[in-house]
């Protein structure tokens, strides 16, 4: 398949893996922040390849596992309420809250439907006037450009029983808090490709600069990582920490201007709770004061729920890139995607569930 | 920042109460996955062993009066009811055809019961029936027993169809996981992942460049025809929910061995690719109404393959893999650049990724 087949090909990830091998002469540790790269690296067996002095760290970029436990109860008490249809990207809802998750919610007679696209839940809302149709708005700056004008095209159809969950999270703060840690192993970031394409690269510049890191923004083919890892470990040997760009072929130094502009109208930064780390200070988005109306928190008076996160869970420390999946006592005993501890173990893209899909070692 | 991640590097390794105790069933349940397998574990087995159920094949193997027959059933809940390569009618048919043709039988009589929601419009019903109709004779089977219920408007979903299959086996020796052994070769009947994105696609209203239609059909012939030229049969499975991992995972679990496998031998059409790249799902995990896995002993996988080439020219027949000596119950593969990974199975249905 074009665009695909030529990024996934042995020959060529067998010279980059003797790329890398000849650039590396002591042992660097990578963070790679975007959970779809995380997937496509234990799902093609990308660190294999690499030389044993490079160690592959997975970063907070899965939506699903970053997601505070308080807003998917919040969501579960939504969705649980007569007359809502609550509506959620699919991998949202088999994520554990506090007592359930979204799929038992609808299994117990919730109306829980999976969307596509933001703009199904406003057409649902348009088609089901009696009903209150919530969305779930999760995700990094990927998904908050449709996010957005799902809410701009509601207030311009002049829906009144449509609103948001918004959850939003923004990819530097996390990667800033993570630095700035004393704990923090990372010498270098692949950052996130997607994110990238929206939102551009400057903003990247600085933490480059502040911390001394390399920052590669990078793709999520198997050949993209593995271009990413050279470009980042060549910086890493000549001791240069500059922001640089694999993922040419989709990301502009700018990003999209027309998607931060929709973004920045409906949007405003705002402090965010991030599951297993704790409150960032502008780390997310919020919706501004003028599109209130669609705010799911306020109607529902759901803003003040809190919940306790499980101690036993380590997915604060995996999503730091301070453990890897396995160094958990609870990994594939106690925690399995049946029965997950925590986000990291849920999400298709939760370092966890990747490593339990494709690396469960001997039982 | 960092107080909270000192407090959580502080962690207890205690048990927390996980969900895994569902107090209902989900939709996970029926999907082929791990969910399935504990409902199969844990309330059928028990409740219903014996010798023929827990040899946990497509059909039981049955002997009476020295007759070796195949007996299976299967129910078919489809929406929308009609898709495209195929229909609920079609479906009910060729699906508990191919659970008997698995079991080295050849199909003779199937029963049909049908559960219709008030208001179905009788001309759906009709073309439902005409369709399987014409699948039978495909098939060679006749429908020889019937029933009918009618169910309260909203209480189905238009209409529900609960097929049996009653066939004789034709193979010399037993075919099942228990046969299975190291050295066999995995052959694959075609491409796969077609039915599930056929009906992702009318269902989701996603439109793709060129419509999916689904593999839906009998395989009775190219089951017929690798015993016919000699081809020493190990196992066979067709695929279904959970799609070819689902298959060999149950085989590597029952046959106690480890199966490798090597994606880029596994035919998955472009459309096909294209549709499961846009959602984040896998193909080897998408649901068949029309393939399957034939376990063959290394000595006629050769003659196998030519078999299958020859009877099913359109849809690429392929040597998959080897069962080898391992971890028992395991099933690798070896990804498209090159490293190993496990083939698990997905824990419910797989659900369209975030971004």
């Amino acid at each position: 398949m074009k665009f695909m087949d030529e990024y996934r090909d042995a020959r060529l990830a067998a010279e980059y893996a003797q790329a890398i091998r000849r650039a590396v002469t002591r042992p660097w540790t990578i963070m790679e922040v975007c959970g779809g790269q995380t997937h496509a690296i234990v799902k093609f067996g990308v660190d294999e390849l690499l030389p044993r002095e490079l160690t592959l760290v997975h970063g907070p970029g899965c939506p699903v596992c970053v997601t505070p436990l308080e807003m998917i109860d919040r969501a579960l008490a939504i969705a649980r309420q007569p007359g809502v249809i609550f509506c959620s990207f699919g991998d949202m809802l088999r994520v554990p809250g506090s007592d359930t998750d979204l799929l038992s919610v609808k299994a117990a007679g919730g109306d829980v439907r999976m969307v596509y696209s933001p703009l199904d839940a406003v057409r649902i809302a348009r088609e089901n006037p009696g009903c209150e149709v919530v969305f779930f708005a999760v995700g990094f700056e990927t998904t908050a450009p449709p996010n957005a004008m799902a809410v701009y095209q509601a207030r311009r159809a002049g829906l009144k029983n449509f609103s948001m969950l918004v959850s939003h999270v923004l990819v530097p703060p996390a990667m800033e808090a993570i630095l700035s840690s004393p704990n923090c192993r990372v010498q270098g970031f692949l950052a996130a490709g997607h994110v990238c394409a929206v939102m551009g690269y400057e903003e990247y510049l600085p933490i480059a600069a502040r911390y001394r890191v390399p920052i590669v923004v990078t793709g999520f083919e198997p050949l993209d990582i593995l271009h990413g890892v050279l470009l980042c470990v060549e910086q890493l040997e000549a001791g240069r920490a500059e922001v640089e760009n694999q993922y040419a072929r989709a990301v502009r130094r700018e990003g999209n201007p027309t998607a931060r502009g929709i973004v920045s109208e409906v949007f405003e930064v705002a402090s965010r709770k991030w599951r297993g780390v704790g409150e960032i200070p502008s780390s997310g988005y919020r919706l501004r004061e003028e599109f209130a109306a669609f705010d799911a928190e306020r109607r529902f008076g759901v803003a003040g729920q809190t919940a306790d996160e499980p101690t036993e869970c380590l997915s604060g420390l995996i999503l730091q890139g301070l453990k890897k999946p396995h160094e958990c006592p609870a990994f594939g005993s106690r925690c399995t995607p049946e029965r997950p501890l925590g986000a990291t173990m849920v999400s298709n893209e939760g370092a966890c569930a990747a490593y339990y899909r494709y690396r469960r070692p001997a039982v | 920042m960092t107080e909270l991640m000192d407090a959580s590097a502080d962690f207890t390794a205690s048990c927390p109460l996980p969900i895994g105790n569902y107090p209902h069933v989900l939709l996970a349940h029926g999907g082929g996955g791990r969910l399935m397998q504990q409902l199969i574990d844990g309330v059928f087995g028990p409740a219903f062993a014996n010798p023929a159920l827990d040899e946990r094949h497509d059909g039981a193997h049955l002997t009476l009066g020295g007759q070796r027959l195949a007996f299976t059933t299967d129910s078919y809940v489809v929406r929308p009811l009609f898709f495209p390569g195929g229909d609920i009618g079609a479906m009910a048919v060729n699906g508990t055809v191919n659970d008997l043709a698995m079991c080295g039988a050849r199909p003779r009589w199937l029963s049909a019961g049908f559960i219709l929601e008030e208001g179905l419009p009788m001309e759906t019903l009709q073309r439902v029936v005409a369709s399987m109709q014409t699948a039978a004779a495909a098939a060679g089977v006749e429908i020889v027993t019937g029933d009918t219920k009618v169910v309260d408007k909203g209480r189905g979903d238009g209409l529900f169809i609960t097929t049996a299959g009653l066939g004789v086996i034709e193979s010399p020796g037993r075919i099942g996981p228990g046969q299975v052994r190291v050295g066999d070769v995995v052959l694959l009947s075609g491409d796969v992942g077609r039915h599930g994105m056929a009906i992702m696609s009318v269902r989701e209203g996603l439109e793709f460049e060129s419509p999916i239609e689904s593999d839906c059909a009998p395989l009775v012939a190219p089951v017929m025809a690798l015993l016919d030229a000699g081809v020493k049969v190990s196992c066979l499975r067709d695929l279904t929910r959970g799609g070819l991992v689902a298959a060999l995972n149950e085989i590597a679990d029952a046959s106690g061995l480890q199966i490798d496998i090597v994606e880029s031998a596994v035919p998955v059409i472009e459309p096909v690719r294209g549709a499961c790249e846009i959602l984040g799902f896998d193909p080897l995990y998408v649901a068949n109404e029309g393939r399957f896995v034939a376990f063959v002993s290394p000595d006629t996988a050769e003659l196998a393959l030519t078999v299958l080439q020859r009877a099913l020219p359109d849809i690429r027949p392929a040597r998959i893999g080897d069962v080898v000596t391992g971890r028992p119950g395991l099933v690798t593969l070896r990804s498209a650049i090159g490293a190993t990974r496990i083939l698990d199975l997905l824990s419910g249905e797989q659900l369209p990724r975030i971004c």
